[in-house]
């Protein structure tokens, strides 16, 4: 009983219960259908989901800042179709237009980024106006959907990279290079530790001197620059630029980073969790595709069950670390979303 | 009279009926046909209806510091719901069009609103009883919620034949919209209710200060609740109207996005999303000010795409105009002189 809740309180708790699930999941899903235990079936969750996780890694540190970027599903839109009518319409080389596109991703985070730090704008307001901005630039470029038949494009995106007998996609390697990075980032490096202390307590961290302006405007930045990368991975894998492309992916990325084990109220999480959380939503799409009885809305309800039991787990383990004797508050102390 | 927190979101409709009139010909002009109030006046009351509905919900749910993102899943849920009970079918009895419902229009439009309070009572236990972050207390149902809806009508779009249904969205009242009806009267009750008892002032408290207005002896966790019930309500209705405006339920598509308007409604109204002081009457104009620039847009030839565009310039600059930094940066002057005011009040208290 004491080691049960010593294990509550543990500040990895939802991590480890992340991981727990994602094994018992990938089990059922073995025991229950033939040639799902396989690496390919793994790698593919990967391959399905390297632009989910490129565009959750920045929201996650945007969300460990205290912050939300609802514009990440439409800036990946945008990208696609930024690409799609440069390579097409204007034939730019390949790589100065993705070069192109993940500046204008970085711009578009870092203007947000700036208007709600210099004039203190709600950051939920600003990056759903964002939002919408990026989603009608889309359709001013053009309301069909542009097909990319760029060779290199092409290539990459029918390219295979053999691992143990399985393969995976280009995209892959480029996701988890970024998640990499992004650990790095976040745990080794002082503008990671400007992040965490941010999301803790913005008082505290303007007062200990940190630069809380300038690191505020870097995470959307950031964030910006992963979703602009995570449309070039996108491009890759529809070959197409379109603006109802990854329509809801700013949820979808949220509920990983939630699923992963990261506070919505800022300043703790892993980033490694939301590969996690990737991958469990990864596996649900996976596990109702090989049941191919249920109907793929059950994968919407499945993520809710999940979000509620992992909102639910978080509020019990700040419950434990606040101690047992607290009344209940109605109202979370802080929320993010309404700076003070 | 210049510091009235809804002169600017009035100046902003105004202006744009302003440019309505020079732009689009006889824009103002109401005609009566066949016992009807015809015009664009007219349409933009009648469309704008369901937002209006679904913003004053929100208008109190943003009053305690909440915010609501599921409601759009709920006018999916409540209009699914209404329109798979009621069915309906047409049937010619000697030349006379008959419709039959499957159930009692009642008990369906029962049952939908039922479904839409559940919602609420779910949306309000995870943020008043367990004290979870609102936005993703919601987010939870926005995006099981629409799931369920799907599952209930297997993502196809259910249709509904049955007429005495298609007055809620489409029906006329002594020459009006019988929605605009329905807003009005959804908001005499809620002004009055925060007008004329000191529910409005306990909302405002729980806004400004939850943990203060709790230990003053307000029950917050109670109002919290009722808050969360009375938006889902609202977009229950919203669903009602929006379903029988369009003669069918999609799941897939009914107030998509409709959470995103009615936050920007409430914004444009004036009332802050940091909770406390908030405007009814300005989340009303709100609605109306998305609905006339989308009227204007499309009624101006403008492509539909330029819509979201245009749409998003008007928050960024409303949002800016309220911001006092953005204000400050115009007026230096006025922060240094004030500073050096302040200045010398501290120079002059020193012994």
């Amino acid at each position: 009983m004491k080691l049960l809740r010593q294990s509550l309180s543990s500040p990895y708790f939802t991590s480890l219960a992340t991981v727990a699930l994602l094994i018992v999941m990938f089990a059922m899903g073995s025991f229950a259908y033939t040639g799902f235990f396989s690496l390919q079936v793994v790698l593919n969750l990967l391959i399905d989901n390297a632009f989910l996780l490129v565009i959750a890694i920045g929201m996650t540190f945007v969300i460990l800042s205290g912050g939300i970027d609802l514009s990440v599903g439409s800036v990946l839109a945008l990208t696609t179709m930024i690409s799609a009518y440069l390579l097409q319409s204007w034939h730019w080389p390949p790589l100065l237009v993705i070069a192109c596109v993940l500046l204008i991703g970085s711009a578009f985070g870092a203007l947000m980024g700036a208007l709600i730090h210099f004039f203190k704008l709600q950051a939920f307001i600003v990056t759903l106006a964002g939002m919408f901005l990026a989603r009608g630039l889309c359709y001013l470029i053009s309301i069909n959907s542009i097909t990319i038949d760029q060779p290199l494009y092409v290539t990459l995106s029918q390219a295979r990279i053999d691992i143990f007998g399985a393969f995976v996609s280009p995209s892959v390697v480029i996701a988890v290079l970024m998640l990499a990075l992004a650990i790095y980032i976040a745990h080794y490096t002082r503008f990671g530790r400007a992040v965490y202390a941010i999301g803790g307590n913005e008082q505290s961290a303007l007062l200990m001197g940190l630069a809380v302006g300038r690191t505020k405007v870097m995470v959307y930045a950031f964030s910006g620059f992963c979703a602009a990368l995570s449309g070039v991975l996108f491009s890759f894998y529809m070959l197409s630029g379109y603006g109802l492309h990854a329509q809801g992916t700013e949820l979808d990325a949220i509920a990983a980073v939630v699923i992963g084990g990261t506070l919505l109220t800022g300043g703790y999480g892993y980033v490694a969790g939301t590969l996690t959380g990737v991958l469990i939503l990864g596996l649900i799409q996976t596990l109702i595709a090989f049941d191919g009885t249920l109907s793929s809305w059950w994968t919407k309800i499945v993520i809710g069950v999940l979000l509620f039991v992992f909102c639910m787990a978080q509020r019990l383990m700040s419950l434990g670390a606040a101690g047992s004797g607290s009344a209940t508050p109605a109202m979370p102390a802080t929320p993010a979303t309404t700076a003070a | 009279m210049l510091r009235n927190p809804l002169l600017r979101p009035l100046a902003a409709l105004a202006l744009l009926l302003l440019i309505d009139f020079f732009m689009i010909p006889g824009f103002f002009r109401l005609e009566w046909k066949d016992g009807h109030l015809y015009g664009s006046l007219i349409d933009i009351v009648n469309r704008a209806a369901p937002l209006i509905l679904t913003a004053l919900g929100m208008t109190l749910v943003i009053a305690t510091r909440g915010i609501d993102i599921s409601v759009g899943a709920v006018v999916a849920i409540s209009g699914t719901v209404a329109a798979m009970l009621i069915g309906g079918t047409m049937e010619m009895h000697n030349g006379i069009p008959e419709y039959a419902s499957r159930i009692p229009m009642v008990w369906a439009i029962a049952a939908a609103m039922g479904a839409a309070l559940l919602c609420g009572v779910w949306n309000g236990f995870l943020v008043a009883t367990l004290g979870l972050q609102p936005i993703i207390a919601t987010l939870i149902l926005m995006v099981g919620g629409r799931g369920l809806a799907q599952l209930l009508t297997d993502g196809q779009i259910v249709t509904v034949y049955y007429k005495p249904f298609f007055y809620i969205g489409s029906g006329y009242l002594f020459g009006l919209p019988f929605s605009l009806f329905i807003a009005i009267g959804v908001f005499v009750i809620v002004a009055l209710m925060m007008r004329k008892t000191a529910l409005g002032l306990f909302i405002q408290a729980v806004g400004i200060n939850p943990v203060a207005a709790r230990l003053a002896g307000i029950r917050t966790a109670a109002l919290i609740f009722f808050v969360y019930m009375f938006c889902s309500a609202c977009a229950g209705v919203a669903g009602l109207m929006i379903s029988s405006n369009i003669k069918s339920a999609d799941a897939n598509n009914a107030g998509l996005l409709l959470e995103l308007d009615a936050i920007l409604a409430v914004t444009l109204g004036g009332t802050s999303l940091a909770g406390g002081k908030f405007s009814l009457v300005g989340s009303v104009i709100g609605a109306l000010i998305i609905q006339a620039l989308t009227y204007t847009i499309y009624s101006m030839g403008v492509p539909p795409e330029v819509n979201m565009v245009v749409k998003s310039i008007v928050v960024f600059a409303v949002c800016l105009s309220q911001s006092p930094e953005f204000r400050g940066l115009g007026s230096g002057w006025v922060g240094l002189s004030s500073g050096a005011a302040r200045s010398r009040s501290v120079n002059g208290k020193k012994p």
